[in-house]
């Protein structure tokens, strides 16, 4: 009898022993995952440090391209133009989308609400390359060009979605008491709405901006069939001729979103299938500062929310 | 003396007009609906438009542009233009991708949510959401330079040799290494970082109660997660998984370098092939007829509605686990 119920307890300690071994085991399984998962990472920051780091120097930055072929040279027409269309996108999306996030955080459950967040949702998830399309049939086809003003607007549409969702969540986490005693003061909704939830939500809001711009920043797709690419873009050279010719400003903005442009990833796509060896080492240049703004961008974002979140807890 | 303002009396026609406008909110108001219907209209429009802009391609073409054939011809002199292997192309590369990225990320959500000790969480979630901030065309230019021939040459020859009979694994491998394969590959790692995240959340959020539960009778960590926790948030782990693949179908640039670009009749995973989204960004800027750009932004609709039906059954389910745990802290 007794040897019995030994025998059972030394069955149940065995598979217990199994049990925890499997336990162990899938732990780590887990952690492997995660560090597996980050190889790809240091890798790829690694390897375009070591290509991009010889080619960049002052040139890089101040030069335009030189013919194929030649030594030497820079991208400072698609820095231009990374400028010009990341701000260009932040001007189109960023009033639209902080509005329409007042309205999403004040009514969620409106009809209006609803349709509201569902169609963020599906905008965050459309593809890049159907933006361009997109932007391409609504603004390059009736103008009869390509255009810069067509590559800032298509990358407002990939701003947008990121601009309205970390908005509205910066407005939900609000105490209510900040607006309900606003109200209580007297001060109508807008007002309210402008210089109380506003200001306090911020540097929430700011987050979402940059890594709206970050992303906004790296995007190529929408960029092929609206910016195209210009690899004589320059924009030194169109304010200097514009003052001699007296144009006002006016003009001479609008000479400049009038024409196609490149940015640094159209830059990179074509440098990379180039097959002129000097072209491919600047690729692997333009790679590096792309990643370096967007990482900065991203990193800036985060370390701010985190530095508000401690605020909001302490 | 200060002197106080004196609020206008109620008869005096400037109060008549702010009563009117409800001190600016009713002007405040209609600005918030309009911009909310100018976004609504923003997504319907790109539907539309796409839709308008390839109206001759859908009547020539009918459905047999989508429908799967062996000899597709994609022939712009002769505006013969049939769409099955990039949307083959498409579909295969996401599946393998998403069959590759699933294990690791369910490791890295359970790995982040459950085991990390926390002063290694903050760091571990950063590397994790940068790996998502590196722009596509890094991940291409990487992939053709790096990846192809480092990894996925050697290994496409190895996997043509011991499978080479299974059409899918049918060689030769080309020598740079672009193939379906290397897509697949730097499209795993792509959307690896979308479903940990997701998946992350999904495992924070569901109640203590059901850890404990499971830890008092015995279980021991493993078990909990595994046969407590997975089935608990399973629809919301499935939307992460749904959303994935969703960027996985969209994904341009990073696909575009390492695919190959070549219209392949071969179904196998090691050729060098298209995806929709990589023919488009390939040849539309230099399509040759009206007909040519339309057949293309016809794969852009299919494309567009893809995504987009994938897009609302993952917000459903993602939905459905947030709606059914109780607010419920967890400390």
């Amino acid at each position: 009898m007794s040897n019995y119920s030994e025998k059972i307890k030394a069955g149940y300690l065995r598979r217990l022993q199994g049990r925890k071994v499997i336990n162990l085991l899938m732990l780590a399984v887990t952690f492997l995952a995660t560090l597996m998962a980050l190889i790809p990472l240091f890798w790829i920051v690694g390897y375009v440090i070591y290509m991009g780091a010889p080619s960049l120097n002052y040139d890089f930055f101040t030069q335009l391209p030189r013919p194929v072929g030649m030594e030497g040279g820079g991208v400072l027409h698609a820095v231009q133009g990374t400028i010009i269309v990341t701000v260009l996108a932040a001007v189109f999306a960023i009033p639209p989308g902080v509005v329409a996030a007042f309205y999403a955080a004040r009514h969620p459950n409106t009809p209006l609400g609803v349709a509201l967040r569902f169609s963020t949702d599906v905008l965050s998830g459309v593809p890049s390359i159907v933006v361009g399309l997109f932007a391409y049939a609504l603004i390059v086809k009736p103008m009869g060009h390509y255009s810069g003003l067509a590559g800032g607007a298509a990358l407002a549409i990939i701003m947008l979605p990121t601009i309205i969702r970390t908005t509205e969540e910066m407005l939900k986490l609000l105490p209510s008491n900040l607006r309900e005693g606003s109200l209580a003061l007297g001060a109508a909704e807008w007002k309210t709405s402008l210089s109380v939830l506003f200001p306090a939500a911020f540097s929430g809001i700011m987050t979402g901006f940059l890594l709206a711009l970050a992303r906004a920043m790296g995007e190529t797709a929408p960029l092929l069939f609206t910016a195209l690419g210009n690899e004589r873009f320059n924009v030194n050279l169109i304010v200097t001729s514009g003052l001699k010719s007296k144009q006002n400003i006016g003009q001479i903005t609008q000479r400049i979103l009038d024409q196609p442009l490149d940015s640094l990833p159209l830059t990179l796509w074509k440098y990379a299938s180039s097959p002129y060896p000097e072209r491919v080492a600047q690729a692997w240049g333009v790679a590096l500062v792309l990643m370096i703004f967007v990482l900065l961008l991203n990193i800036t974002a985060r370390l701010w929310l985190a530095n508000r979140a401690k605020k909001l807890r302490g | 003396m200060i002197k106080q303002p004196q609020p206008l009396p109620e008869s005096h026609p400037l109060s008549r007009i702010r009563q009117f406008f409800q001190h600016g909110d009713l002007l405040w108001r209609a600005i918030l609906v309009l911009i909310s219907i100018l976004v609504l209209a923003l997504m319907l429009s790109i539907g539309w438009m796409l839709w308008q802009s390839s109206s001759n391609a859908r009547t020539i073409f009918g459905l047999s542009f989508l429908l799967p054939t062996t000899d597709a011809s994609w022939d712009p002199v002769n505006n013969l233009f049939q769409a099955w292997p990039f949307i083959y192309g498409t579909l295969l590369t996401s599946l393998v991708a998403l069959l590759l990225a699933l294990p690791v990320s369910l490791g890295i959500a359970i790995f982040l949510a459950e085991l990390c000790p926390d002063w290694l969480r903050t760091p571990l979630n950063w590397l994790v959401e940068l790996l998502a901030a590196v722009p596509s065309v890094v991940y291409g230019l990487w992939g053709l330079f790096v990846f192809l021939p480092m990894v996925v040459a050697p290994l496409g020859t190895n996997l043509a040799a011991v499978f080479g009979q299974i059409p899918l694994f049918a060689g030769p491998v080309t020598s740079s290494g672009a193939s379906r394969l290397g897509a697949a590959l730097v499209l795993s790692v792509m959307i690896i970082p979308t479903i940990a995240a997701i998946s992350r959340d999904v495992l924070l959020a569901i109640p203590n109660s059901q850890r404990e539960a499971s830890l008092a009778l015995g279980s021991t960590q493993w078990e909990t997660i595994w046969q407590v926790l997975i089935p608990y948030g399973l629809s919301g782990i499935l939307g992460a998984v749904i959303l994935g693949l969703g960027r996985a179908l969209g994904e341009t640039m990073a696909v575009t370098m390492v695919i190959g670009n070549s219209i392949e009749t071969s179904a196998s995973l090691l050729r060098p092939g298209y995806t929709m989204a990589s023919i488009i960004a390939n040849e539309f800027a230099e399509a040759v007829t009206q007909l040519h750009s339309e057949a293309l932004i016809e794969v852009g609709f299919v494309l567009f509605v893809m995504t987009l039906l994938l897009n609302m059954l993952a917000r459903f389910l993602v939905w459905r686990v947030a709606s059914r745990t109780p607010q419920e802290a967890r400390v």
